[in-house]
């Protein structure tokens, strides 16, 4: 009996709150670093090419997670719906280029335009596909997710004096003389706008956190929450089950949407076989090894796992074989219990020592992971 | 008239009749018991009235209102909350957040007040938190409210599920087998629960239970189930005195 509730009285929660700020200061602090080190040159340009990129996968993981980890189905339909607010965002900025002239205004309205058209594609996807759960729903999001990546590749869309052009291949188009073609089937759309930056990645992915702590611990949340512990007990305290589910895949969807905004504007070219399910995959690596349900996680295993395998350019031959050393070492650290206990009581350790510098008492961290 | 009123209550699996012709009565305020042998149907009827399986034949009356074959979810708003045999809590929950999920439906404010802070936000949650601490205060968990609902012990995870049960404000409480698993002085305590319970919330109990101290002790009246079928109804004395009831189910 006294064991059970000291083991009780280790694992109690620690304020929500609390865990939420720490991320915000975490993802903050890395950005003012980030941003000092390459005001002052000290960041080799292939570094600087990441730094957008890291943002998007970072928003991608965060979303995923929203799905994965908190409502606790597995959907790999999540490039897919950042191909919809890429090509959604993109189009937006091509179309208003010449009518709004003022970028800071344009782009935050080109990535709620590919955030909100996700969300659509993500309820109206959710809406057959909620039904099913556990692989089932994880086959059918990844066949939706090819198909969205399949219908854009073969799309072709144009415009001139008489309106817009949509076809499945060039010829159908019948533009006239002063036509523009703006995607072009498998080669995609070209010429949008550069927009994105470092500066917009973090904000977009401080507000994606922001969104998705708060809606974990929100009423909405709590119900979400209660779905993935037990799904009939959550119906029998009159809970509707399918729209609590629709509103988190719509949320995600949308997320990924903002991050496919962010990512289509930082390339001047977007091509669809880019949103394929190795994509989704990827994504999901990063929330299973970021610990599922684990928002901060997710972040910094997208992080993590995104830096390694560019940074290892250098030595070319042994690049994927030292990331999947990674893979396979962050995922005997996250499972097994032995490995965590000593990583936890030896964070510990360090974080008293430094904690102690700052005369600060705190001890009940340590058990708390 | 009768808060709870079952005619004819059956249902059929394939060609197995599990449960037939149940008729049942409950006035409230009452604490009223279903016992019979393993396999009887007693929890059949629990999910025929909770809406987890349509049944086949007869009419759920609850306040007057015609609950047959409604969602599990519209049963539990029109006045039914329910327990369940093997516990179902939501493990990866705070022992708080299980109550708040049972007061969803009473404390309301929109997902999009809730992901931008607004004041709504800050003040339905802080109202639910008083709420579902004043109902943990009752079953004595409120030191635990922090707690993983994983990690209480066995009969607190029990009280737990009552709390959440009653966090919906129903009319009528369904307890599967409360003290399974329960050692006598746990059934003694759930007991006095049970008692505080239909006085204080006045609640209408309706239990299943095999634990005959618990039964005769509590139920001021009784059902008994054998194959699907009911052997006997009554006052808790006269059910138990009852020579059917021994033969079938309690044992000379």
């Amino acid at each position: 009996m006294n064991n059970k509730t000291a083991l009780a009285k280790t694992k109690m929660l620690k304020p929500q709150t609390k865990k939420s700020f720490t991320t915000y200061i975490m993802v903050t602090v890395v950005f003012v670093i980030m941003m000092i080190l390459s005001s002052t040159g000290n960041v080799s340009s292939q570094i600087d090419g990441l730094l957008v990129p890291l943002c998007v996968y970072s928003i991608l993981a965060v979303s995923l997670n929203l799905t994965v980890g908190i409502l606790g189905e597995l959907s790999l339909g999540q490039a897919g719906f950042m191909c919809v607010g890429a090509y959604a965002s993109a189009l937006f900025s091509i179309a208003t280029k010449e009518t709004i002239l003022v970028e800071w205004v344009r782009f935050p309205l080109a990535i709620l335009v590919g955030g909100i058209f996700a969300a659509i594609f993500g309820i109206l996807i959710g809406i057959p596909v909620l039904r099913l759960n556990g692989d089932y729903l994880a086959i059918v999001t990844l066949a939706f997710g090819e198909i969205i990546k399949n219908v854009f590749a073969a799309l072709y869309v144009g415009i001139d004096s008489k309106g817009l052009h949509i076809a499945l291949n060039q010829a159908d188009m019948n533009l006239e003389a002063d036509g523009t073609e703006i995607i072009r089937g498998a080669l995609g759309v070209k010429g949008v706008p550069n927009d994105s930056s470092f500066v917009v990645g973090f904000i977009l992915l401080l507000i994606t956190l922001i969104i998705s702590y708060n809606y974990i611990n929100s009423r909405t949340g709590r119900a979400v929450k209660a779905i993935r512990d037990n799904s009939i007990a959550t119906e029998s305290v009159g809970l509707n089950i399918t729209k609590y589910k629709l509103i988190t895949f719509a949320l995600t969807a949308f997320l990924a949407g903002i991050a496919g905004a962010l990512y289509s504007h930082n390339y001047s070219t977007l091509q669809a076989s880019k949103f394929d399910y190795n994509l989704s995959i990827l994504i999901l690596v990063f929330v299973v090894l970021g610990g599922i349900g684990n928002i901060r996680g997710s972040v910094i295993a997208a992080i993590i796992l995104t830096l390694i395998p560019e940074l290892l350019r250098s030595i070319n031959s042994y690049r994927m074989l030292i990331y999947s050393i990674v893979l396979i070492v962050m995922m005997i650290l996250t499972s097994n219990e032995k490995a965590r206990t000593f990583i936890v009581t030896n964070f510990g350790k360090l974080k008293g020592m430094v904690l102690k510098i700052f005369k600060r008492k705190d001890t009940a961290e340590k058990e708390v992971k | 008239m009768a808060l709870l009123e079952v005619k004819n209550l059956g249902i059929s699996f394939g060609g197995l009749r599990a449960v037939d012709e149940f008729n049942v009565s409950i006035e409230k305020g009452e604490l009223y018991g279903l016992i019979g042998p393993n396999g009887a149907g007693k929890t059949t009827v629990f999910n025929m009235l909770t809406g987890v399986y349509k049944p086949s034949k007869g009419v759920i009356t609850l306040d007057g209102e015609n609950i047959t074959g409604k969602s599990t979810r519209d049963i539990n708003r029109a006045g039914i909350a329910r327990t369940f045999q093997n516990i179902r809590l939501f493990k990866e929950m705070s022992v708080l957040d299980n109550v708040k999920v049972g007061l969803h439906n009473h404390y309301k404010y929109s997902t999009a007040e809730g992901v931008f802070r607004l004041p709504r936000f800050f003040s339905t949650e802080k109202e639910m938190d008083k709420k579902a601490m004043e109902l943990l205060h009752v079953f004595e968990l409120d030191d635990k409210a922090d707690f993983l609902a994983s990690n209480l012990p066995y009969g607190d995870q029990r009280k737990l599920e009552i709390a959440r049960a009653l966090a919906t404000e129903p009319k009528l409480l369904l307890l599967d087998e409360p003290a399974a698993g329960m050692n006598p002085n746990e059934t003694v305590e759930l007991m006095n629960t049970i008692r505080f319970v239909r006085d204080n919330f006045d609640m209408t109990v309706l239990l299943i239970e095999h634990d005959m101290t618990l039964v005769s002790g509590i139920c001021e009246k009784l059902s008994v189930l054998n194959f699907g079928q009911l052997l006997c109804q009554g006052k808790t004395s006269d059910v138990l005195n009852n020579p059917e009831v021994i033969t079938a189910y309690l044992g000379e």
